[in-house]
C-alpha cells in the first residue's frame, strides 16, 4: 500500500494531471452527495416551498432557482444535488458488492485449477458477453419484486453485471501467481491451500481491483442513468435519480426549455468522466509499464582524477 | 597502454578516456561508469569482469551507445580514430551492426519469431550493403552459419526451433556476417549449461582468426576470461580498478579487489572459503576517493581521502591502488598518510 | 569437504520415475491422446544416508531439480518408491503421502530455493515470512513465535535482528534474502534439506559466505543435505559424495575425492574438462563432446549420451538420428563437399527425427545415396557411429541403414564408484583395450 502511494507521488506528466483533475471532480460530487441535505435548499421530491407555496413549473434559471424548475415542479438544482448522493450510493454498493462477490471466486478458481475452473471461467465469459445494460434490466425486474425500486434494488441488479471483471482479473493474475517460487515454498513449508490463497496470492493478485473498480464505477453510473432513463431504474418516490430526470425532459426541450435536460445529463457525463479520469490514472500511475518517472536530467561533474601518468 | 604480450603493434580499435556513463534517476545521477580509460587493439580480447552493478554492462552498452532514456555520456570513445561522441545519431546508427556488433546474454528475446533465419540473414544484410545480390546473401549466410557449426539444412528454420546453445550460435553469425570490427559480448554464456558455454567460449576465441575481429567479453566467470581472454580489465563500483595481460593479473594480482575476487571465487582447487566483507557501493552516492576502501583489507588513510591515479606496474598491469603504488616505490606517502585506516566495522546488516 | 556421516539412511529412493506430460497440441488435448511424456526422473536408485551431503550434480533436463522436489512430495512420483526414515523410527513411503502426512513431512524435510528474491513472499515482513513455517503447523503463536523468530534469524547471521524483523524482502540484498530463505527453512528443525543452487545467482564473494554458513548449521544442528548444482566446483567443496545426472539417470555417483580425482562415465570427464577454472595456464577446452542435451520427451535410444560421447561403443544405441545428425555435421565441417548436390541426392531428412534402428533415406537413387555415405565415412573413419551399422541395404527403391541394437546400461559397481557406462563394471558389455576407459583403475 504505502508503495502504491509513493508510486503515486513520483508520477509525473499527463497521467498526475489526469488523477488529480479526477480526484478533484470527483471530490466535488462527493461534497455535494454527503452534504445534500444543507446544500439543497429543497427536498429531493419536494415541489412546494416551506411555506406551502407550489414552485413555478419550468422556471429558466434565476436567482431563486439557480437551475430552475422542471415540469414536476421540481427546483433542479435540487435534484442534482440529491441526485449526486443516489448516484454515489448505489455506485459504491454495487462496486462493493461485485468485488466481494467475483475477487474471492477468482481467487479460488485460479488456484483450485482442473474442471471446476473451466466451468466458473464459462459461465462469468458467458455472463460478461451480455450487454450489460440488458443484463441490468433484468436483474431490475427480477429484482423488483423482491426488494422493491429503491437504491438497493438498483445497486443489486448492477452488482451482478459486474461480478465477472473481477472474477477474470484475480482469477488470470491468480494463475500466474501461482506458479510463483514463494507459492511452492509456501506448499514446501506444509501450507494448506486456504492459507496459500489468503496470505500469500491474495495480497499479491489484488493490485489492478481498485482501477478496475473506478472504472466500473464510471460504467456503473452509466448504466443506472440508462436504466432510470427508461423507467427501470429507481422509483421517484423512492430517490432522485438523474436519469429519470433526463427522460422526463425530453419532452419539455421540443417546448423550448432546456435547463430541465442540460444540467442532469451534464452532471452524469461529469461524473462519469471524473471516474474514468480517476480510474485511468491510477492505471497509468500504479502500472509499471506505462509509468514515466520524473527522471533528473544528468549533468557532470568535473572530473575527480588527479592529472596523474596515463 | 600495455600492449599484447608478443609486442604486435597492432592498430588501435577502440580508445577510451575519461568515459563516463551516468544514468538518471528521481534521486540524482547514477554514475554507473566513472572515468574509465582503456584501449583495444585489433584482434585482441579483452575480458571485463565484475560483480553485479559493477557498471560492466552499462560500459559494454556504453561503448555501443544503447542506453535507456536518461542516461548520458561523457569524455572520449575513439573507434579507428574517430570521437563517437561527437558524431550525429545518425552517423552512430551506420556504424552499428556494420563496425560495431553486439552479442547478448538471451538470444531469443533478440531473435524475432516470425521470421526464418535465412530471412533474419537477408534483412541485416541488406541494410548495410545496399543492393547486395539474393546469391551473395546466400553465400554469406551460409558461410557464416558453416564458422558458428550450424548446418546448412536448417537455412530456412525458424529460431524456436533451435536450442538455447544453437541460438547463441545464430546471434554470433549474425553478429558477424557484417565483419565488425569491434563485438561486445555481454554475458554470453550465463544461461547456458556448462558444456555449451565451454563451445561458445571457443568460438568466441577462435573469432579472431577467422574474422580478426576485437572482442570486449563482459562476464563475471573469472575462469572463462582466464582461459579465453588477452587482457582483462577488473571493475568496481564504476571504476576499472586493474587492466593488464590476463595471465599477469590472475598470477599476480595487483589491486586487493582482483586479488579479494580471485580469492573468493570457488573452483576445483579451493581448499577454503573466503570472501569479501560489505556490500557494493550505491552508485548516486559512491565513497569518496577509493570506492573500495570501505571494504579493503588494506586500506590506509589516504585511500579515504585522495584518489588513487591508475599507474603502469612492472608486472605489465596497470592499477588504481595507494598500496599497490607504494609496493612498487612509485609513490611517496607520509607516516599519516600510510596509517591503516580507521573505519567502522562491516555486519552482516552490510553485505551484499 | 570430508565428514564422518552417521551410519544409517535418512532416504532412498529405489527405480523413481517422475514423468510429466507435455501439453500437446490441441488435437491431442481435445482427445486425450498422443500428448508426450517428459521423463524427468527415470529409474533412479539413490541412497541419502544421515548427516551428510550428497550432491545431485547436471545440467538442464538431467532431472535434478525434480528429484530434490520428489523429496519433499512436491512433484508427484510416477513409478518406484521413495522411502524417508526419520530419527523417530519408521518409514513413510513419500510416494503415497497425501494431505495432512504430506505437510507433515514438511516438518522433516526442508527446502532451500535458488532464487532468493522469488522464494519469500513480498508482501510479508521477514519476521512473519520467517515465522509462517511455525504458524502454519500451529507450534508457536504470539511472544513464543516472536522469539524463535529472533532465534533463528540470529543463527543464520541476520543480526542486529531487530533490523530485518520488520522489512520487507525487497528491502533486503541477496545474500540477505538467501539468509532468511535458509531460516525460514530451518526453523522447524527439519532433518534434511534440499538446497536447489542455493548459490547459484548470488555474487561470486556472497557465495562462500552462504556455503560457510550452511556448513556451519549442518554441523550445528545435525542436518543432512541434498545439494543440487550444476557448478561441479562448489558441489567439490561442498559434498561428501556426489552424483552425476543426465537426462533423468544417474550416470555416476561415489565419494567426491574419487569422482573428482578418477572420473570414469564420458559425461562426466567432460564436465570436468569443461569448468572454467581461473588459471591462466589453462586454455579453452578443445575435445568436447558435440551436440547439446537431447529433448528430454524423446531420449537418444540405448545410453542418453551415445550421440555426444567421444568413446561410444557399437552397442551404445545408434539409431536414424545418429545419421541425421552425422549428416549435418559433415555438411558443416567439410568445405569442398558439394552441399546442395548431396542434399538432393540424399533427400529430405527430416524422416529421421523418430527413435528407430533402421533408417530409411529418401533420395531416389540408393547407389548415389550410398555413395554419398561412402565419401561422408571416408572423410571421417573414425567416427563411432559406423561401428554401429549392422547393414546397408536397399529395399523398395531406397537404401536403408539397420544399427545394432543398443544396451542402456545401469549402474554398477566400479573401484569404489557406481557407473552406468558399458566400459565399466565387473562384466563390461564393451570390455577396454588397454589404455582405453575401462577396468581396472582408468
Amino acid at each position: 500500500m504505502r508503495r502504491s502511494l509513493r508510486t503515486i507521488w513520483q508520477t509525473r506528466g499527463l497521467a498526475r494531471y489526469l488523477l488529480v483533475a479526477g480526484v478533484v471532480m470527483t471530490a466535488a460530487f462527493v461534497v455535494l452527495a454527503v452534504f445534500a441535505p444543507w446544500i439543497a435548499p429543497y427536498d429531493f421530491a419536494q415541489n412546494t416551498t416551506d411555506a406551502g407555496e407550489r414552485l413555478p413549473k419550468l422556471a429558466p434559471p434565476s436567482g431563486e432557482h439557480w437551475l430552475g424548475t422542471n415540469d414536476q415542479f421540481y427546483d433542479i438544482w435540487s435534484r442534482v444535488v440529491w441526485g449526486a448522493r443516489t448516484a454515489l450510493q448505489v455506485v459504491l454498493l454495487s462496486v462493493f458488492l461485485s468485488a466481494l462477490v467475483g475477487v474471492p471466486l477468482g481467487l479460488l478458481s485460479g488456484f483450485t485449477g482442473g474442471w471446476p475452473d473451466r466451468v466458473m471461467v464459462f459461465l462469468m465469459d458467458a455472463l460478461y458477453s451480455f450487454p450489460s445494460l440488458l443484463l441490468a434490466i433484468v436483474f431490475s425486474f427480477l429484482l423488483r419484486s423482491a426488494v422493491g425500486g429503491g437504491v438497493l434494488a438498483a445497486a443489486l441488479a448492477l452488482t451482478a453485471v459486474y461480478i465477472p471483471q473481477y472474477f477474470r482479473v484475480v482469477r488470470n493474475t491468480t494463475v500466474s501467481a501461482r506458479e510463483a517460487t514463494y507459492v511452492e515454498a509456501a506448499r514446501a513449508l506444509g501450507a494448506r491451500p486456504f492459507t496459500i490463497m489468503r496470505k500469500y496470492l491474495f495480497g499479491n493478485v489484488v493490485q489492478s481491483v481498485p482501477v478496475i473498480g473506478t472504472l466500473n464505477a464510471a460504467d456503473a453510473l452509466g448504466t443506472l442513468a440508462a436504466l432510470g432513463f427508461l423507467g427501470l431504474g429507481i422509483q421517484p418516490t423512492e430517490a432522485a435519480e438523474w436519469g429519470y430526470d433526463l427522460s422526463r425532459a425530453l419532452d419539455d426541450t421540443s417546448a423550448g426549455a432546456w435547463w430541465p435536460a442540460l444540467f442532469p445529463g451534464l452532471a452524469i457525463i461529469l461524473l462519469i468522466t471524473a471516474l474514468t479520469l480517476v480510474g485511468e490514472g491510477l492505471n497509468e500511475t500504479l502500472n509499471p509499464a506505462l509509468r514515466r518517472r520524473r527522471l533528473q536530467p544528468v549533468r557532470f561533474t568535473a572530473l575527480a582524477r588527479e592529472g596523474g601518468a596515463r | 597502454m600495455s600492449p599484447r604480450a608478443d609486442d604486435q603493434a597492432e592498430e588501435v580499435v577502440i580508445e577510451a578516456e575519461d568515459l563516463r556513463v551516468w544514468y538518471g534517476t528521481e534521486r540524482g545521477p547514477v554514475r554507473a561508469v566513472d572515468e574509465v580509460d582503456f584501449t583495444l587493439r585489433r584482434g585482441e580480447i579483452l575480458g571485463l569482469v565484475g560483480e553485479s552493478g559493477c557498471g560492466k554492462s552499462t560500459l559494454g552498452r556504453g561503448l555501443l551507445g544503447l542506453l535507456p532514456e536518461g542516461a548520458a555520456r561523457d569524455g572520449a570513445l575513439r573507434f579507428l580514430g574517430t570521437d563517437m561522441l561527437t558524431l550525429s545519431r545518425r552517423e552512430q546508427n551506420r556504424l552499428r551492426g556494420r563496425e560495431l556488433g553486439m552479442i547478448f546474454q538471451e538470444p531469443l528475446t533478440r531473435l524475432n519469431p516470425l521470421m526464418r533465419i535465412s530471412e533474419h540473414f537477408a534483412e541485416t544484410l541488406r541494410v548495410h550493403e545496399k543492393g547486395i545480390s539474393k546469391d551473395e546473401v546466400k553465400r554469406r549466410s551460409l558461410q557464416a552459419l558453416r564458422v558458428m557449426g550450424i548446418p546448412p539444412t536448417r537455412f530456412r528454420a525458424y529460431p524456436h526451433e533451435f536450442s538455447g546453445g544453437m541460438r547463441q550460435r545464430l546471434m554470433i553469425a549474425l553478429t558477424l556476417v557484417l565483419r565488425p570490427s569491434f563485438v561486445v559480448a555481454d554475458e554470453p554464456t550465463t544461461a547456458l549449461d556448462v558444456l555449451v558455454e565451454a563451445q561458445i567460449i571457443r568460438i568466441l576465441h577462435d573469432l579472431r582468426d577467422t574474422f580478426d575481429t576485437s572482442l570486449l567479453l563482459i562476464t563475471h566467470n573469472l575462469g572463462i576470461v582466464a582461459e579465453a581472454c588477452d587482457r582483462v580489465a577488473v571493475m568496481y563500483a564504476g571504476k576499472i580498478v586493474e587492466i593488464g595481460p590476463a595471465a599477469e593479473v590472475f598470477r599476480h594480482p595487483q589491486h586487493p579487489y582482483t586479488r579479494e575476487l580471485l580469492r573468493s571465487t570457488i573452483s576445483l582447487s579451493t581448499t577454503g572459503l573466503n570472501f569479501i566483507e560489505g556490500a557494493p557501493p550505491d552508485l548516486t552516492t559512491p565513497p569518496p576517493a577509493c570506492r573500495f576502501h570501505p571494504r579493503c583489507p588494506d586500506a590506509m588513510s589516504v585511500c579515504a581521502t585522495r584518489e588513487p591515479p591508475a599507474l603502469d606496474l612492472p608486472g605489465g598491469s596497470r592499477a588504481a591502488c595507494w598500496a599497490a603504488a607504494a609496493r612498487h616505490d612509485l609513490v611517496t606517502l607520509d607516516a599519516e598518510e600510510s596509517a591503516p585506516l580507521e573505519r567502522e566495522e562491516l555486519s552482516v546488516a552490510d553485505e551484499a | 569437504m570430508p565428514t564422518k556421516p552417521d551410519p544409517g539412511l535418512v532416504a532412498e529412493a529405489r527405480d523413481l520415475s517422475v514423468h510429466f506430460q507435455l501439453q500437446g497440441g490441441a488435437l491431442s488435448r481435445l482427445l486425450g491422446i498422443g500428448a508426450r511424456r517428459v521423463k524427468a526422473v527415470d529409474g533412479v536408485d539413490v541412497q541419502l544416508r544421515r548427516g551428510e551431503v550428497l550432491g545431485v550434480v547436471g545440467e538442464s533436463g538431467s532431472g535434478k531439480t525434480t528429484l530434490g522436489r520428489a523429496l519433499l512430495g512436491l512433484a508427484p512420483a510416477t513409478g518406484g518408491t521413495l522411502t524417508y526414515h526419520p530419527t523417530s523410527g519408521g518409514t513413510q513411503e513419500i510416494t503415497r503421502l497425501k494431505g495432512a502426512e504430506l505437510r507433515r513431512l514438511r516438518t522433516d524435510v526442508q527446502m532451500v530455493f535458488q532464487d532468493p528474491s522469488a522464494a519469500l513472499n513480498p508482501s510479508m515482513t521477514i519476521e512473519e515470512g520467517v515465522g509462517h513455517p511455525l504458524v502454519i503447523h500451529g507450534i508457536a503463536s504470539g511472544e513464543d513465535l516472536h522469539q524463535r523468530v529472533v532465534a533463528a534469524l540470529e543463527r543464520v547471521g541476520l543480526a542486529p535482528v531487530e533490523r530485518f524483523l520488520s522489512k520487507y524482502p525487497s528491502d533486503l540484498s541477496g545474500g540477505q534474502k538467501q539468509r532468511a530463505v535458509i531460516a525460514r527453512a530451518i526453523i522447524l528443525e527439519p532433518e534434511v534439506l534440499v538446497a536447489d543452487e542455493p548459490v547459484s545467482m548470488l555474487d561470486m564473494s556472497v557465495r562462500a559466505k552462504i556455503l560457510q554458513l550452511m556448513l556451519d548449521l549442518k554441523n550445528d544442528l545435525g542436518l543432512t543435505y541434498l545439494y543440487i548444482t550444476h557448478d561441479l566446483a562448489s558441489a567439490k567443496y561442498f559434498c561428501d559424495r556426489v552424483a552425476i545426472m543426465y537426462l533423468g539417470r544417474i550416470v555416476e555417483i561415489g565419494p567426491t575425492e574419487e569422482i573428482f580425482a578418477h572420473p570414469r562415465h564420458p559425461y562426466t570427464q567432460a564436465l570436468l574438462k569443461a569448468i572454467p577454472e581461473p588459471d591462466p595456464d589453462r586454455m579453452v577446452p578443445r575435445d568436447l563432446p558435440r551436440g547439446e542435451i537431447p529433448d528430454a520427451a524423446e531420449p537418444p535410444l540405448g545410453c542418453s549420451f551415445h550421440p555426444r560421447c567421444p568413446v561410444a561403443t557399437p552397442v551404445c544405441g545408434w539409431e536414424q538420428r545418429d545419421l541425421k545428425a552425422l549428416l549435418e555435421e559433415h555438411w558443416v565441417r567439410d568445405e569442398t563437399a558439394d552441399y546442395e548436390a548431396e542434399r538432393a541426392t540424399v533427400g529430405d531428412l527430416d524422416g529421421l527425427d523418430r527413435p528407430r534402428t533402421t533408417a530409411r533415406l529418401a533420395g531416389k537413387d540408393p547407389a548415389a545415396v550410398r555413395a554419398v555415405l561412402d565419401s561422408v565415412r571416408a572423410a571421417d573413419p573414425e567416427e563411432p557411429l559406423w561401428g554401429g551399422v549392422r547393414a546397408v541395404e536397399e529395399r523398395h527403391g531406397h537404401l536403408e541403414v539397420d544399427f545394432v541394437d543398443g544396451v542402456d546400461p545401469p549402474l554398477r559397481a566400479s573401484h569404489g564408484v557406481e557407473v552406468a557406462c558399458v566400459h565399466y563394471g565387473a562384466d563390461p558389455e564393451w570390455p577396454a583395450e588397454p589404455g582405453e576407459p575401462g577396468e581396472p583403475g582408468s
